[in-house]
């Protein structure tokens, strides 16, 4: 905008209804003619239409040449903007034959005709696009306009109008005379516009307690997930080893498993620290609840709930790939890095008559992140 | 000689000393080198030379680290008494030992020994005190497997470390999960029975061989998977897909706007 000075942006009107800083030394302009606006009435009459202008102004000088600068140069710039939109108009038939030809349904088919699909489609908007634009460029005369606007308030006259036709339909309609009709009236609409609030409740019923519970009871199987098969100690014997475990009978009902998924962990004798408490002490495993140096944590994050399962057997560190959360699996999967604010619940554990890993009972504490009832 | 002596002081005397110096020890270097890997291919070995050439390669390689009776450092190397061929064929094989200097992750690098080797150096490390072997080739056939539960497996157990299709992905201080894209049917199965650094073990009892064919199958077959798109972008989801669009868009963006507001042609002079 370097033709409008003192601090006047386009579209501002000066006292006259003129544009501001409309000056001389416009780019391609002949000194001392008048701007032509782009949005406002043509010259003559009805330049009195907007407000403020005063009336017989001479009609502005017509601004916007017919024919381009360089008919050579507009000439080659034709041919490559007529290129751009045939290229345009093959790819976007390209598309039209792209779909009708990728019809299969595997998953590569569908990558293949993904890819294919946007290719074209692509192309066609941006042989759009690059034919517009230099089409605006090379061949339009590159005149600079600047859009006036009127101002927002309506004419006074206009104004009075409005009032004295309210004032009228107002009257006529007896609203103001007659109390028991614009009572009921009104009280006929607030339940109306209460009704509304009600569907509100159709969201869904209130999670309740339900939160703070998992399928997990006692004598449930852990089952390894994936292969779905009870676990004995004695199979899950190597120190080091980590499994993802899943409620016996719970291993396809991902409503379930989205809290109750746990991971159990073999350590060697002697690397966990117990607490003979029966309840969870921090920094500590209970070891009531473990079987033969194994235990068993949620795989729920303590943060926002991500599957935290990145376990490393040389440091007992069990990462939450999210937000990278830290939990000490020897120490009761106490955090010592990363946003999480409670240790990993920690599942009790025995083992059934037939020497199968089971659930001693529910978790004893809510498991996952943070909710507003947690007590 | 009296021409050598009175060149001595030049400035390139110092650096022709330096190169013959390196020259000498580099050769010398080779021919012990080569000396001791002619002497393990010598042929018709029996089961206890086998064992002597792998104690002689551990000497060589590995004692500096894990100690000469293989019991390890404490805070440098793990003991490797009971780890088992299969550890000590994976470690050697994927090139990861002999290390290079102490790091937090061993990286894959080109492997150093012949199968040979690798073969005797495991058969020395099994014998001081068992663990887990090296599975033949018919243990670690993909024909017959189910990549479909071996998917289900590796989603389950191994993808939050090593990502969906064995791209890899970090740990902590350093360590990382590498990618499985250069690992032989072997290798996998023996890191699966192993456990090596700080990957968890994941023993026969608790997936089965049957089930670590089918893990392997899987991780077989993703890799076999084409890219429509000609770029496969790591393969590591949306990160590196959503850094390629921003940048890529962002600056075409960025140069498209530039294109069409910039200035051109003065018409009307």
């Amino acid at each position: 905008m370097s033709d409008s000075p003192a601090g006047h942006g386009p579209g501002d009107i000066d006292e006259n209804g003129r544009p501001a800083g409309d000056g001389p030394a416009g780019d391609g302009e002949a000194p001392g003619a008048p701007r032509r606006l782009i949005g406002t009435p043509p010259p003559a009459k009805a330049h009195a239409l907007l407000a403020g202008e005063p009336p017989g102004r001479p009609p502005a000088a017509r601004e916007l040449p017919a024919d381009p600068p360089d008919p050579a140069k507009a000439k080659r710039a034709e041919r490559v903007v007529a290129a751009c939109f045939l290229i345009a108009m093959l790819a976007g038939i390209a598309f039209i034959a792209c779909y009708v030809i990728f019809t299969g349904s595997t998953l590569t088919d569908v990558q293949h005709s993904n890819l294919a699909l946007g290719l074209s489609m692509a192309l066609t908007f941006l042989g759009l696009a690059v034919g517009a634009t230099i089409w605006v460029r090379r061949i339009m005369p590159p005149v600079e306009l600047t859009e006036q606007r009127k101002p927002m308030r309506s004419a006074d006259e206009d104004r009075a109008a409005f009032a004295e036709t309210f004032d009228e339909g107002a009257q006529a309609s007896q609203f103001v005379k007659r109390p028991l009709l614009r009572r009921t009236l009104i009280a006929a609409s607030i339940p109306a516009a209460i009704a509304p609030v009600m569907l509100l409740r159709d969201l869904g019923p209130l999670p309740g307690t339900s939160l703070d519970h998992t399928v997990w009871r006692r004598g449930l199987r852990l089952l390894a997930y994936g292969a779905n098969t009870p676990i004995r100690p004695g199979d899950f014997s190597s120190p080091g080893g980590m499994i993802t475990v899943v409620p016996d009978g719970y291993q396809d009902d991902f409503n379930a498993l989205a809290k109750a998924a746990c991971i159990i962990i073999k350590f060697a004798p002697g690397q966990i620290v117990y607490t003979s408490q029966p309840h969870p002490v921090p920094g500590h495993v209970v070891e009531n609840w473990t079987v033969d140096n194994i235990v068993c944590y949620s795989k729920i994050c303590t943060h926002v709930g991500c599957p935290a399962a990145l376990y490393e057997q040389t440091t007992h560190h069990i990462l939450c790939p999210c937000h990278q959360s830290t939990f000490d699996a020897a120490r009761g999967a106490e955090v010592i890095f990363g946003p999480a604010t409670r240790p990993l619940p920690q599942l009790p554990m025995t083992v059934d008559s037939q020497g199968y890993l089971v659930a001693r009972s529910d978790f004893t504490e809510p498991v996952g992140p943070s909710f507003w009832e947690r007590s | 000689m009296p021409s050598i002596s009175l060149r001595r002081r030049r400035p390139a005397a110092g650096y022709a000393v330096i190169a013959l110096g390196l020259l000498t020890v580099g050769t010398a270097y080779a021919a012990i080198t080569s000396a001791a890997a002619a002497s393990a291919s010598a042929p018709g070995i029996t089961s206890q030379n086998q064992l002597a050439e792998g104690r002689a390669i551990f000497l060589q390689e590995c004692a500096t680290c894990h100690g000469l009776y293989a019991q390890g450092t404490p805070g440098v190397a793990p003991s490797l008494i009971g780890v088992g061929s299969a550890a000590v064929d994976f470690q050697v094989s994927t090139g990861r030992m002999p290390a290079r200097e102490p790091a937090a992750e061993m990286p894959r690098k080109p492997v150093q020994l012949t199968t040979r080797q690798i073969h005797a150096l495991a058969a020395y490390i099994a014998s001081l005190g068992g663990g887990p072997a090296i599975p033949t080739a018919g243990q670690v056939s993909i024909a017959g497997a189910n990549p479909g539960l071996g998917q289900q497996l590796f989603v389950t157990d191994c993808a939050q470390c090593h990502n969906f299709v064995g791209a890899g992905g970090a740990l902590t201080y350093g360590k990382y999960a590498p990618a499985l894209t250069a690992s032989t049917p072997t290798q996998i199965y023996e890191a699966m029975l192993t456990g090596p650094e700080a990957m968890p073990v994941f023993n026969n009892t608790t997936i089965t061989p049957q089930q670590k064919r089918d893990i392997i199958a899987y991780i077989v077959e993703t890799r076999q998977e084409p890219n429509p798109g000609g770029f496969s972008l790591g393969r590591v989801g949306p990160v590196t897909e959503g850094l390629v669009a921003f940048l890529g868009l962002l600056l075409f963006m960025v140069f498209a706007a530039l294109w069409i507001t910039a200035k051109h042609g003065k018409a009307h002079e």
